[in-house]
């Protein structure tokens, strides 16, 4: 396994992609940087930096309103970034692709907009056991407004979802399924192909949160045949303050305006106002320009890497990294599912997550430690928390060989 | 001796450490000497939540002064808990309301009171002196 990693190593130039990417290079306590903390945010390749700088000093106006050169050169530019995530994500229509904020604010706009109008009293969402709390609370927020409930997939001491229970708990009630791809806590890669035929099968619509699967990944919305999805640009690369929601257009055209403001408006008066046409609708206010481009930059980056080539590295630097942390005495992992991508959670012994990420940061290895925002997932294992190793295909096998050994020096001196 | 002496000897302490792993040596050893709470006082109403570790705390009044006794599920945090109550504790309630913390910063665990790491410590320092002022107004029990 360890060899083949150095093959696929080479065939991405690991070296040379890495000088793509200026903040690698960082030293933290005068020591080289380990990043490992992909899942909470990408380092940015030069680029994206590049695009942003480029949008500001030569082309920064306001978009879909001007009648002068810079604006429309500017929404020309975020209208191409539209584009280009659309043809990343494989939308049918540019339309489907609506910029917003974040995961958080897309999954928001869904639950606002499509509560609002399909859930009713008595009524259930259904989401799982191991969601980001961005996947929790704005469905709890709205089965309370309408006295509806929500139902939660359970998964086993492993980290794997209980299809069973899926199965089970899939009844009339339920109007929507709202799950996430892949764990940003335990790593695993859930059955959603499975889920959205199960689900589909009873006219139930599906929202998959991929922040955690889009950047490691191929990913298309028509193959998966799945009605929303949820993303954050600077988990893939991108700037932050940008993010994606894809809608189905029959979905969007059937849910009401989630904020209202400019750009979203055909005409208003006082009496009545009409909405715009998709992807305007939900567009209200002036939008993040600079980083629906840079986000376009980011998605054009990784294009040209590969997204089957970052899948197969960064598998082979998973693998290479279970075994190199398995070796550690009393290492255990959380989340144990054969099927993962991106991040390893562990924990040593009785040490305290919190007091092991701070021995890693001194010697310079970036990782998170806590609840991930998954507040029942760690309720779940009976844990304080876990530490959490994230990798990137710009990540290497050192880097791997590093974090073993940072880890066995917090083992020496907190055991 | 003043709260402002006990800090500074512990900053004169610290400076003889020559690397980071000699001072994080020496605050973990802190943290797993001390028997800082008893039992019975580690009980909700007494927890202080970060978002990452937990501390409990407890005060006792006697003398006009303010004891304290404190945990933590971080042996970290409990080693700089330990050493907040060194400074802190057996001091009247104006000294502990009125006492800059600066000891924290010196030994280079800065981070331990920002909000970035909301680690509990800080709230401990809060809860602390808040426990001072209430002693101070009379509106706790003494």
């Amino acid at each position: 396994m360890r060899e083949n990693y150095n093959d696929i190593a080479t065939a991405l130039n690991i070296e040379k992609i890495r000088n793509d990417f200026p903040l690698l290079k960082t030293t933290v306590y005068g020591k080289q940087l380990v990043y490992l903390d992909n899942a909470a945010t990408t380092q940015k390749p030069t680029a994206v930096l590049d695009a942003l700088d480029n949008y500001y000093k030569t082309y920064n106006s306001n978009v879909h309103r001007g009648v002068h050169a810079l604006s429309q050169q500017a929404t020309e530019a975020y209208e191409e970034a539209r584009k280009k995530v659309a043809r990343f994500i494989n939308a049918k229509y540019s339309h489907e692709v609506i910029f917003t904020r974040g995961t958080t604010e897309s999954i928001n706009l869904v639950a606002s907009s499509f509560g609002k109008k399909f859930l009713h009293k008595g009524d259930s969402i259904l989401i799982s056991a191991m969601e980001h709390h961005s996947n929790i609370v704005p469905w709890q927020m709205i089965c309370e407004e309408k006295d509806a409930s929500l139902k939660v997939i359970a998964m086993d001491n492993k980290g794997i979802l209980q299809m069973d229970d899926f199965e089970q708990k899939l009844t009339d009630d339920v109007k929507l399924v709202a799950v996430t791809y892949v764990s940003n806590t335990l790593g695993t890669v859930n059955p959603v192909r499975d889920i959205i035929k199960q689900a589909h099968a009873k006219n139930i619509p599906v929202l998959l949160d991929v922040a955690q699967a889009i950047q490691h990944m191929p990913l298309d919305v028509q193959e998966l045949d799945v009605d929303f999805i949820a993303f954050s640009g600077h988990k893939i690369y991108g700037p932050t303050g940008i993010g994606v929601l894809y809608g189905k257009e029959e979905w969007l055209n059937k849910l009401p305006p989630y904020q209202g403001g400019g750009d979203m408006i055909k005409t208003v008066t006082f009496e009545k106002t009409v909405y715009n046409d998709l992807p305007y609708k939900f567009e209200a206010g002036t939008p993040d320009m600079s980083g629906a481009i840079g986000l376009g930059a980011a998605v054009d980056y990784v294009e040209s890497i590969g997204r089957k080539n970052i899948e197969l590295a960064e598998g082979e630097l998973l693998a290479y990294a279970l075994d190199a942390l398995a070796a550690i005495p009393d290492l255990r992992f959380i989340g144990e599912s054969p099927e993962r991508s991106g991040a390893i959670s562990f924990l040593i012994g009785d040490l305290h997550p919190f007091d092991t990420g701070e021995i890693l940061d001194k010697q310079g290895i970036a990782v998170r430690t806590g609840h991930h925002c998954t507040q029942p997932v760690v309720d779940f294992f009976r844990i304080p928390g876990t530490v959490r190793a994230s990798f990137a295909f710009y990540n290497t096998k050192a880097e791997i060989d590093a974090l073993v050994k940072g880890l066995e020096k917090a083992r020496l001196m907190l055991g | 001796m003043s709260i402002k002496e006990l800090q500074d000897e512990i900053i004169e302490e610290f400076a003889f450490f020559t690397d980071w792993m000699e001072k994080y040596e020496y605050i973990i050893q802190l943290g797993k000497e001390l028997p800082l709470i008893e039992e019975q006082y580690k009980r909700e109403e007494n927890l202080i939540k970060g978002c990452q570790s937990k501390v409990w705390l407890h005060p006792e009044y006697s003398d006009g002064k303010i004891f304290f006794t404190a945990d933590s599920d971080a042996v970290i945090t409990k080693g700089l808990v330990s050493l907040m109550i060194k400074v802190l504790s057996g001091h009247t309630p104006k000294e502990i309301a009125d006492a800059e913390i600066y000891f924290i910063d010196e030994i280079g665990l800065k981070s331990h009171l920002s909000q970035t790491r909301s680690n509990g410590l800080l709230s401990m320092l809060k809860q602390m002196k808040l426990y001072a002022v209430a002693f101070q107004a009379g509106s706790l029990q003494k």
